[in-house]
């Protein structure tokens, strides 16, 4: 057994209806108890959909468990054909249903169906939602894909290809799939299907006539891209254009392997916007990314490359992308952190002290206990990060939007400036309370953080004089708690005690850059 | 509408109406829904669900940004080597709960939650608690409930949990009155002031802290706050205890008959019952007042979820002059129900249990004013047109009560008025 609060991803079944409720004319007949279908609410409410999903529920309770709990199954089914008519039907067992062993497979065999019925066995106490999801659209990849199909000659025809990996509840999803769409009409590339987002299983049918696959999304689409290029021949496109610089080599990537040019207009704002002389407070920021590996890997690329930010840590949740995972941490030279622990990640982020975190959801709660500033990179994510407006995280518009979400946490150079100028004023100081931007503002937890924070007093080993203490609250909030830990990490290595103010300069001076 | 002050002793009538009682997919959550507010009440108490990855994500699902503030609940996520053999999986409880407590040493009362998958493989929770209420006595409780999907329904997770607590009650033979069900903490201070001022002396189950759980004997009368806890009922008798009929504390009249039950069992002087609880009664009318105007004849469905429908139903109707459609109740206690069902419109149609999709088909062909449902169809039926209210609000509100009775009434009024602003030609959803 492991004790858990929270938990970076659902169980498998849940990645199962991320993927059929993504597609059209699909339907997911579940074996499970009363009470999962609390999981029709994160479509309803955090993607905000407008139609249930479409998964019927057995529902068994207490007295159906004996032998009526097939019964039960295959008149759900029944139920479910004669209501929704789906084109094809997917079925599968919830954790419960796993154990008590009907067999959803045989029982929808002896039913004799004239559609196609696609068995998922997603073991639930070994696997998690994005296995699920992956598992889910491979078995109706291969189920469904028309093994006759080839893509015609090219001569007279743009080139195509298929987007995948692309499902309902995912991270910009819906926004990322447009961007990627247009930058390749840009490119004269028009894509074939895109799936399981929007797709029908006619659509699915048709994937073989593409002349290579788009992998949106490794933890999605990657087993299923994979043995479309072993049944079919299709080339996968692998670099995941998230960032400017991905942004360009995605289009190289494309433009090698259908053998066109690679061009495609820059519309970017984000280098300039980089370069600009505001941004020069955002040298050398240290930063934490965590998230899925997939977006992790990216945003770590674009906090170096494209926004001059240190990477301090590196992890990922999904341990079947850990070795990817691996082998960027190694690049920045970080310890990779594979792991779906929240408190193994919070202490990670203590020890770090990064300047801004770059996660999901939970990482947002960490670092606003940690006083940090954060951005949100990754599912599991709230309903805010489904939002109304346009805001991929793909493409030349993805890499603007990465721009300005993560720089809006942080203080901006000119007013950092300011801050410091001005940071005796009255209307600074910590009692002053919250500015109207509640992103740098808060004075209290900040200053609750550095006084409590476990980690801060687990290694404040020196005791500090009152005028040292004095002199530490004129700097500002922000970065007063890496002040103190660099100081005291000073004072303890020279044996200094107790820290006055000549301690807290030389230890500046020690650790200026 | 009737004067409460007048029906109150009016003989239940109408107990045998038809209720249409209905099997198939039922859209609802499962009894551990109920750690989430039981956890903020009993203040020194840990949650601990034995059950799968499913379990953790619903309770974090329900849980939304509460799940961040150090909670005192968790699961204990059986793994595939716990499937292997029970005894291991016994020794892997042990384990998990000495570390826990070792973290958490102010915890005072443990509970062990089964669901679905522990109640499957027969994991003997029962046991695992006697046990590890010995090895950690003194110091901490340990207690075990099921709120498996299997088993309950949403509320009735409160309702194993309290039915779990009785029997460790502390015996008395005082005559004192016990308020059972968990009321929001200003809801349960308001009961406890009206009660004094009637010269009853009052408990509450749950108690805030472990140790101050009230006692319990053959002298105790009690009064259920909350319409799903016929278990924890049962246990209450079984101790000796004897229940005050009367309808739920919903509304002026609904609150004001409920405490002149509890007033004429303890023998509270008629006058003196007036004369504290008129003002009261009084200030709540005033406040439903505008909302009457707004509500009434309004029509109103509502889908089976917490077992409040009909008395919540009851209270649209009699107080507000709501039209109840068709009322739907996850599980339907007719002895604990019959002064309910009493007072609401003959014409009513009850069900009983659910096929969701059928009972959607009757919400489209009768196409209420409001339709009161959980957060899974909520969205999709307004995206049909149809105005909704989410049910799971109801149960986190303070809503019992007369100083509540306008806020309850205003969750109703609110998604109509909300209609009745916006001004969106051509919405569609997507």
């Amino acid at each position: 057994m492991q004790l858990t609060l929270w938990t970076y991803e659902g169980p498998p079944h849940v990645g199962a209806m991320r993927v059929a409720t993504a597609m059209e004319g699909v339907h997911y007949l579940l074996h499970a108890p009363q009470g999962d279908t609390y999981a029709d609410l994160l479509f309803t409410m955090i993607e905000r959909r407008g139609k249930r999903p479409p998964v019927t529920y057995t529902t068994f309770q207490a007295r159906d468990l004996g032998k009526d709990t097939a019964e039960l199954f295959q008149a759900a089914a029944r139920d479910a054909i004669d209501r929704f008519a789906p084109q094809a039907l997917i079925v599968g067992a919830s954790c419960t249903a796993e154990l008590i062993q009907d067999d959803p497979a045989g029982l929808m065999a002896a039913m004799d169906l004239d559609l196609p019925v696609i068995p998922l066995d997603l073991p639930s106490y070994t696997r998690k939602e994005s296995w699920g999801a992956s598992e889910t659209f491979y078995q109706i990849v291969r189920h469904l894909a028309d093994r006759t199909l080839a893509p015609p000659p090219r001569e007279g025809r743009r080139p195509c290809v298929n987007l995948l990996g692309a499902t309902a509840l995912g991270f910009r999803h819906r926004d990322d799939v447009i961007e990627v769409t247009r930058l390749l009409n840009s490119m004269g590339v028009d894509v074939h299907v895109t799936a399981p987002m929007g797709a029908s299983p006619a659509d699915i049918a048709r994937l073989g006539e593409a002349d290579a696959n788009v992998v949106l999304y490794p933890e999605t689409a990657d087993t299923a891209a994979r043995w479309l290029e072993r049944t079919f021949g299709q080339p996968m496109i692998r670099t995941v254009p998230i960032g400017h610089g991905a942004t360009h080599d995605f289009i190289a990537e494309v433009a090698r392997v259908l053998g066109i040019a690679a061009d495609a207009p820059d519309a970017s704002r984000m280098p300039w916007w980089s370069r600009s002389v505001d941004s020069t407070y955002l040298t050398g920021k240290r930063v934490f990314v965590f998230g899925d590996a997939t977006h992790a890997i990216a945003a770590a690329r674009v906090a170096r490359d494209e926004l001059g930010f240190t990477v301090v840590g590196l992890g990922c949740y999904n341990r079947e992308f850990a070795r990817e995972l691996r082998a960027a941490a190694a690049l920045y030279g970080v310890e990779p952190l594979v792991t779906d622990d929240y408190l193994a990640v919070e202490a990670a982020i203590a020890a770090a002290a990064p300047e801004l975190v770059l996660g999901t959801q939970m990482e947002r709660h960490i670092a606003k206990r940690l006083g940090l500033p954060c951005a949100v990179i990754s599912a599991p994510v709230h309903v805010q990060d489904f939002p109304a407006r346009y805001s991929p995280q793909m493409g030349f518009e993805g890499a603007n939007v990465l721009f300005d979400s993560w720089v809006h946490p942080l203080v901006m150079g000119l007013e950092e400036h300011l801050l410091t100028m001005f940071r005796d004023d009255f209307e600074f100081a910590d009692e002053a309370g919250a500015s109207h931007l509640a992103a740098h503002a808060p004075a209290a937890p900040a200053v609750r953080t550095e006084e409590s924070g476990s980690e801060a007093a687990a290694d404040r080993p020196g005791e500090w004089t009152a005028e040292a203490e004095a002199e530490l609250r004129k700097i500002p909030f922000f970065v007063r708690g890496k002040a103190r830990r660099n100081t005291e990490i000073y004072a303890a290595e020279r044996g200094l005690a107790p820290i006055g103010i000549d301690t807290l300069y030389e230890a500046k001076a020690h650790h200026a850059r | 509408m009737s004067g409460a002050l007048a029906s109150g002793c009016a003989a239940p009538v109408g107990i045998e109406r038809p209720v249409l009682r209905e099997r198939g997919q039922r859209e609802v959550f499962c009894g551990l829904t109920g750690i989430v507010w039981l956890h903020r009440k009993i203040q020194d108490a840990f949650f601990l669900v034995i059950g799968s990855r499913t379990c953790a994500h619903l309770l974090q699902s329900a849980a939304g940004v509460m799940i961040f503030a150090e909670p005192r609940f968790g699961t204990a996520i059986i793994e595939e080597r716990d499937l292997a053999g029970l005894a291991d999986a016994n020794a892997e409880l042990d384990r998990m709960v000495a570390q826990l407590l070792a973290r958490r040493p102010e915890i005072r009362m443990l509970f062990l939650v089964g669901s679905c998958p522990s109640e499957v493989i027969k994991l003997d929770l029962a046991r695992a608690a006697q046990r590890l209420d010995t090895a950690h006595g003194g110091q901490t409780r340990v207690l075990a409930w099921s709120g498996s999907g299997i088993e309950t329904t949403f509320t009735e997770g409160e309702d194993a949990c309290l039915a779990s607590l009785v029997p460790g009650l502390p015996e008395t033979d005082e005559s004192r009155l016990l308020v059972v069900g968990s009321l929001p903490d200003i809801v349960e201070d308001q009961f406890a002031r009206i009660f004094a001022a009637l010269g009853i002396t009052a408990d509450f189950l749950p108690a805030r802290r472990a140790g101050a759980m009230p006692a319990i004997g053959a002298s105790t009368r009690y009064l259920l706050a909350q319409p799903f806890l016929g278990a924890t009922a049962q246990a209450i008798e079984a101790r000796g205890g004897r229940r005050i009929d009367a309808i739920f504390p919903f509304g002026a009249e609904g609150t004001t008959e409920w405490l002149h039950e509890a007033a004429r069992a303890f023998g509270v002087d008629e006058l003196h019952f007036r004369t504290t609880i008129a003002p009261l009664r009084e200030r709540a009318k005033r406040a439903l007042a505008p909302l009457r105007d707004r509500l009434a004849g309004k029509r109103i469905s509502f889908l089976p979820d917490s077992q409040l429908e009909i008395p919540l139903a009851r209270f649209l109707s009699t107080e507000l002059g709501m039209v109840p459609v068709e009322v739907g109740t996850p599980y339907l206690h007719r002895g604990h129900m019959a002064r309910e069902l009493a007072r609401l419109p003959a014409d009513v149609r009850l069900s009983e249990g659910q096929d969701v999709d059928r009972q959607l088909d009757r919400v489209r062909a009768d196409r209420p004013d409001l339709t009161v449902c959980g957060l899974g169809l909520a969205n999709p039926l307004e995206a049909e047109g149809l105005a909704t209210k989410w049910a799971i609000e109801l149960v986190f509100s303070p809503i019992h009560g007369f100083d509540q009775a306008a806020d309850l009434a205003d969750l109703f009024a609110r998604p109509l008025r909300r209609r009745d602003v916006l001004r969106l030609e051509g919405a569609s959803c997507s």
